[in-house]
């Protein structure tokens, strides 16, 4: 029991909520800045910042910016930079982002973006939802382009992706995000931060990074960070670049997790504090003797389209449980291309639903299909 | 006694013909080549009155295009 | 007699190093061009080519990482200086700065340009102002002059109509977080050596973590305003200077 309490003691567990997971996560991960507006429901991730002052441990860049527009444009200035950045915002506010976002793809700079979603359209309600699926995944501004896009579920995920979107942003020179929702931002859970990482050095940050725009050095021509290009044949050719990157990612970072799906009959899927409530319902629905079970995407982009497509093999039906009108569910059924139903439940305007509510549609729209 | 006498070079394929060097040249040194243009298609200038430079470097410090390189050297009368 | 005047030890002016070769593509006796030189100029003479980070904007600017040979971060159309404010904080040794025209800084990018001045970010804001938007084919900018004919207002701009126009210059000295705000040109071999010593002073503030400065240089666009370079240039004097006065506004560098 004592060696058991030193080994957590020197992990470090602590008990808070996801939002404020995100700055610790970001602080100990050697991030080399943070730019972001306050917004409900994650003004905590900068609140939290400013309290633990990293510019004062570690040398973190800590920064309120005017307006979502700013922190977006912020971050691009600073990835491009080859730094470590990230900004968080809500919904609406990510909204104003998405021109940022998409200047990022085109110029091929590694930021990170964390989405606290709440409900909209518009300014919409300050509770939760995960209606900015859509926006996540079909790259929300202009341009054909994607964001790497991790949907925590857990408090635990939310400290654990911040290093991982920075890996895959840096490896794939790529927007990545951090898609929550205000459930996961705002619920307190036992979390293991992670070890202290330094921040990288001038010379790491240049082998790393030789495409930055930091100041040249006499060895290299000057570096420019643009997403502008008039020429169409050499357009064309950028455009296809990053197509290949995006089919490479496709193929090397799908990430998912299954529960009880081994005898399963039913597949719900559900990403983020949606998969949490489906957990639940199928502990209901096995009660009844539903054979239900879990299949979780945690990148939501790249989507597991293949991974779905086996698993549905021989099953009754789909569920996709998801907490806006019905959008991961188009992925979905891209994915079983009909090989069986897929139906969609969910509620709007920030109620999240019940366990109870999961197995009801469960029953009523799979289950009494002849 | 001696006097400051200049020379200029156009870089005659970067001229755009702007003619901003021969409003700003005080010797006169400057004009528009007659009926000539350059490899992009625009017309440029040459030191027309090159014994009258002075080398003052007007015309290279307001040329948009930095096309005029200028030299400058004391001579005795 | 010519040659022996044409040789290396009698230089005594020629297009800087740090500007490339690759022909500009700015119209004919376009403002752009000299502020180009001056800013690589001043570079050079500060030792600075591998410490800068310029910010280019959008509008005919846009392509400024072309011509001057140092790093450069392409920004969205009016949100240099917040890209600005992020390389400046995370790499503080850096000279860092924007290069902006009248509809990038005063219209779109308003509240990047008053957030970054005022917060002091340790950065240069260059403005060119020449109250039009010339890549876009000559329409109103928020600088355009009353009674200013463009593409959007053909009949000349009215206060009814198109409300008046902007002096952000005159907005930025009043900012507590600017240390030298001034506004100069570039039509004549005086103001372009005035403008160069500004410049110099707004980048050697910026290294000497003063503060914010805002470097407007009022600038001629004589496609949009149709009218000769020369002619363009004569324009502005006569329209431009009385609107826009010259000079600085603030400073507190004590440089």
């Amino acid at each position: 029991m004592a060696e058991q309490n030193n080994k957590t003691n020197q992990q470090e567990v602590k008990l808070m909520k996801g939002n404020e997971a995100i700055a610790h996560a970001a602080i100990r991960c050697g991030a080399d800045g943070y730019f972001g507006y306050p917004i409900t429901p994650q003004s905590e991730v900068l609140e939290t910042l400013a309290v633990l002052k990293p510019w004062e441990t570690t040398g973190m860049v800590v920064l309120q910016a005017e307006s979502e527009v700013a922190s977006i444009n912020m971050i691009y200035g600073g990835a491009g930079a080859g730094k470590r950045v990230l900004t968080s915002s809500s919904s609406p506010g990510v909204a104003l982002m998405q021109e940022g976002i998409a200047y990022m793809a085109g110029a091929e700079i590694p930021g990170l973006i964390v989405n606290v979603q709440r409900g909209g359209p518009g300014l919409g309600t300050i509770q939760p939802s995960q209606s900015d699926y859509f926006q996540a995944t079909r790259g929300g501004g202009n341009g054909d382009y994607y964001v790497i896009t991790l949907a925590p579920n857990s408090v635990q995920e939310m400290a654990d992706f911040v290093d991982l979107a920075f890996e895959l942003a840096f490896k794939y020179r790529n927007p990545a995000m951090i898609l929550s929702d205000g459930v996961i931002g705002q619920m307190m859970e036992k979390v293991v931060l992670p070890e202290q990482k330094p921040r990288r050095t001038e010379e790491e940050i240049r082998k790393e990074c030789p495409w930055a725009s930091m100041g040249r050095t006499p060895d290299r021509d000057p570096n420019v960070i643009t997403s502008l290009e008039l020429k169409p044949e050499v357009m064309e050719q950028r455009n296809l670049h990053l197509q290949a990157k995006y089919a490479e990612i496709k193929e090397k970072e799908v990430r998912f997790e299954t529960q009880q799906m081994e005898d399963a009959e039913y597949m719900i899927v559900s990403f983020g504090s949606a998969s949490r409530i489906a957990e639940k319902a199928i502990e209901l629905a096995r009660e009844e003797g539903i054979k239900a079970g879990l299949f979780r995407p945690i990148t939501l982009w790249p989507f597991p389209e293949k991974q779905i497509a086996e698993m549905v093999k021989g099953k009754k039906g789909v569920l996709v449980a998801e907490i806006n009108a019905g959008q991961m569910v188009e992925d979905v059924r891209l994915s079983v291309n009909g090989a069986v139903p897929v139906e969609h439940f969910g509620r709007l305007g920030g109620i999240v639903p019940d366990p109870e509510e999961i197995v009801n549609a469960l029953k009523e729209k799979l289950m009494s299909r002849k | 006694m001696s006097k400051m006498k200049g020379a200029i070079v156009v870089n005659t394929d970067r001229c755009k013909g702007c003619q901003l060097c021969i409003v700003a040249c005080p010797q006169d040194v400057i004009a528009l080549a007659q009926k000539k243009v350059n490899v992009h298609g625009y017309p440029y200038v040459e030191p027309a009155n090159a014994d009258k430079c002075v080398g003052c470097a007007s015309c290279a410090v307001v040329c948009p295009d930095g096309c005029i390189t200028v030299y400058r050297k004391k001579v005795e009368e | 007699m010519e040659n022996n005047i044409i040789s290396p030890e009698n230089l005594v002016y020629k297009k800087p190093t740090l500007m490339n070769d690759t022909p500009m593509h700015y119209c004919p006796g376009c403002s752009h061009g000299v502020v180009h030189k001056l800013v690589a100029e001043v570079i050079e003479e500060m030792g600075m080519m591998n410490k800068a980070v310029g910010v280019s904007p959008v509008g005919c600017a846009v392509f400024a990482y072309r011509y001057l040979d140092i790093d450069w971060s392409e920004a969205a159309h009016g949100r240099a200086p917040a890209v600005a404010t992020a390389i400046k904080r995370l790499w503080p040794d850096r000279l860092v700065f924007t290069y902006q025209g009248d509809g990038d800084l005063a219209c779109i990018g308003t509240a990047e340009t008053i957030h970054a001045l005022n917060r002091g970010e340790n950065i240069t804001i260059i403005f060119i102002n020449n109250a039009i938007y010339g890549m876009t084919g000559g329409q109103m900018a928020p600088t355009t002059l009353l009674g200013q004919k463009t593409a959007t207002c053909p009949y000349g701009r009215t206060p009814e109509l198109h409300g008046y126009p902007l002096k952000m210059t005159e907005i930025a000295a009043q900012l507590e977080g600017t240390c030298y705000v001034t506004r100069q040109s570039v039509e004549s071999v005086g103001s372009i050596r005035k403008a160069k010593k500004a410049i110099r002073k707004a980048f050697e503030a910026s290294m000497q973590g003063k503060g914010s400065s805002l470097v407007e240089i009022v600038s001629t666009c004589n496609s949009g305003w149709k009218l000769s370079p020369v002619k363009a240039n004569e324009w502005m004097k006569e329209h431009m200077f009385e609107f826009y006065q010259k000079g600085d506004l603030k400073d507190t560098t004590e440089l």
